[in-house]
């Protein structure tokens, strides 16, 4: 906006309104809507925002949408709800059915909603069926994997009966999409004889050193490998995972311990992406032929660590705690017809932002998302 | 693994009162400056017959009023010294702290202006004693930083959801025009702010033993920023 600080008033409004319409005609419907509630918003906080338009541009919408009509399809995400038991907080619970809600309300239904890990927070029961109910209400079939905060309490009990085994495969449109459960911990509770209760609040703590590093292990390595034994090296491959693959912040579990062993499994393919859970933020990454993509949560974002972040992540702007949903939210990502994925995070309350393959596989830098103008530290 | 509970803690305090002397004969040197020394800080550390020291017990964490009263928090464990602390070493292994620091620079100082001099004669024996009445401070925080019954947390949050390592508590930059509450705020008012909002609790006041323990752990987990007041 520093550009235009010496214009009146009426000069802003009138070319913040052109540019709205002139926006509007490059915007398929959905996103159409999308503006059209964005400005609703901005009319109603007008006070708030002395006058100030605010349209919302979806970033990147002509390629995608572009795009989209040849071929591909999409899928939306949401993860890392947290959820407690409604009583205790209804917060965390009302922010996963508005993300249900985000969905369900895509004019283009997504071919599945991937739910990233992390349902529960303290892995009760309960915890795990609230969060069941909530789901169900989704239009898209449910494809879901496993956090911790969903295992340590019972070790996947209940939510093994609720959603079926944590790893799992399937082709879908000339695609491989595999599951990956990748938060084994080491046994640090039996020496010192904790609870379960006791066990699940360490697992639960970001930044208590009791716990052990994430791996996904050599069991789930081995089916890995044999689960991708028969796709041809130029099959496009999405793997999904609730730590990122990769090695970043050991402290906070932005780790797993086998990541190199892993990747070795995966180098022989041509198209990889790792979708993964966790980190609560803007997160990219490209290790050779893989790109990684992290995921927003539903319930809070965490801040970016003090070291590692991968220097292709244009990070998100600092989170305004003040601003209840700020730095939460959901999001999709396209599949090309190539294979490739374009990943959109749909932070609640601001533009979505998308960071597509162009970007982070092919480093091009006019992709590149838009940079913050808060800077973390 | 042995679970801490206020309680608990208290009772530890109460224990401790006894051998603070003995403590101060083993850590300190026995030069008559310190002792003159150790004779001002302990006429500080006002010493609670085991009824007063109730501060943290579960009815004064509903309660924060009775914090208000300052010498009511001067009674509290926080001045108190030497009573059975491993619980400290539990929670330090669970969420370390940053380096506190080794103070050699006051210790053994060789040269001629030592004489009578406040910090002439100390020895790595009293660095080693202010580092552990410190670091215990800082892991009290720790312990309230990380526990939502402590903070009086109506819905299960606590500091660290959303500050892991105190990340994103920007410490060193208050105090600060907080733009949101349209006013300036130091780090109590706006740890109130999380308290009553995302935790849905009760302030505390500014003295209460749990308030100065929350920022002894922020100013030491953000040990090594530099100072910037009024920084966003």
């Amino acid at each position: 906006m520093s550009r235009y600080r010496r214009e009146n008033l009426e000069t802003q409004v009138e070319r913040e309104r052109t540019e709205f319409f002139a926006a509007l005609n490059n915007l398929d419907r959905r996103s159409f809507l999308k503006v059209a509630a964005a400005s609703c918003a901005a009319a109603t906080a007008a006070g708030a925002t002395f006058g100030s338009f605010q349209p919302l541009r979806f970033v990147g919408a002509q390629d995608a949408a572009g795009n989209a009509s040849n071929a591909g399809f999409k899928v939306a995400y949401i993860s890392d709800s947290h959820l407690y038991v409604k009583e205790k907080n209804d917060r965390f619970a009302n922010a996963l059915m508005r993300a249900v809600d985000d969905v369900n309300a895509m004019e283009e239904q997504p071919d599945f909603v991937f739910y990233g890990g992390d349902l529960a927070q303290l892995g009760r029961p309960e915890e795990l069926q609230l969060g069941y109910d909530i789901l169900k209400e989704l239009k898209a079939p449910l494809k879901i994997m496993v956090g911790e905060h969903d295992w340590y309490y019972d070790m996947g009990e209940k939510w093994k009966s609720l959603f079926g085994e944590p790893q799992w495969s399937f082709d879908h449109k000339g695609v491989r999409f595999v599951c990956l459960m990748s938060v084994l911990e080491e046994d640090f509770w039996t020496e010192r004889k904790m609870t379960p209760a006791e066990r699940m609040s360490t697992v639960a703590g970001l930044d208590n050193r009791v716990q052990r590093p994430f791996q996904v292990g050599e069991a789930s390595r081995k089916w890995l490998e044999e689960t991708l034994a028969d796709c041809p090296d130029d099959k496009p491959i999405v793997v999904f995972s609730h730590s990122p693959l990769y090695q970043l912040y050991k402290d906070w579990n932005f780790w797993t311990e086998d990541a190199e062993e892993v990747q070795a499994i995966l180098s022989r393919f041509e198209k990889v992406t790792v979708i993964h859970g966790h980190t609560h933020q803007l997160l990219t990454n490209q290790i050779d032929n893989i790109s990684f993509h992290g995921l927003l949560s539903t319930a809070w974002p965490w801040p970016y660590a003090p070291q590692g972040t991968p220097e292709l992540t244009v990070p998100m702007n600092r989170s305004d705690p003040f601003n209840a949903m700020d730095g939460c939210g959901d999001g999709e990502f396209r599949v090309s017809a190539e294979g490739l994925v374009d990943k959109v995070y749909n932070i609640w309350n601001r533009k979505p932002i998308l960071v597509p393959a162009a970007y982070v596989r092919d480093g091009d830098e006019s992709q590149m998302p838009p940079r913050p103008n808060i800077p973390n530290y | 693994m042995k679970k801490l509970d206020w309680k608990s803690f208290l009772f530890g305090a109460a224990l401790g009162v006894a051998p603070i002397a003995t403590v101060a004969v083993v850590s300190l040197t026995s030069s008559e400056a310190t002792a003159q020394l150790w004779g001002r800080f302990r006429s500080q550390a006002v010493v609670a017959a085991p009824g007063q020291v109730v501060v943290c017990s579960e009815t004064s964490v509903d309660d924060g009023a009775k914090s208000e009263n300052a010498e009511f928090v001067a009674s509290s464990t926080q001045w108190t010294r030497g009573f059975d602390d491993s619980w400290v070493a539990e929670e330090l292994e669970r969420h370390p702290i940053k380096k506190i620091d080794d103070n050699k620079t006051v210790w053994n100082i060789k040269g001629s202006q030592k004489e009578g001099h406040t910090y002439g004669n100390y020895t790595e024996a009293d660095a080693l004693l202010w580092k552990k009445e410190t670091e215990r401070l800082v892991a009290e925080g720790s312990l309230i930083f990380h526990s939502a019954d402590l903070l009086g947390s109506k819905n299960g949050v606590s500091c660290d959801m959303c500050h892991p390592d105190a990340e994103g508590t920007h410490a060193e930059t208050y105090p600060k025009y907080q733009v949101q509450l349209g006013r300036v705020a130091l780090l109590r008012d706006m740890s109130n702010w999380c308290l009553t909002q995302p935790c849905r609790g009760e302030a505390m006041s500014g003295d209460d033993p749990r308030m100065r323990a929350l920022e002894a752990y922020m100013h030491a987990m953000r040990s090594g920023k530099p100072m910037k007041y009024g920084k966003h």
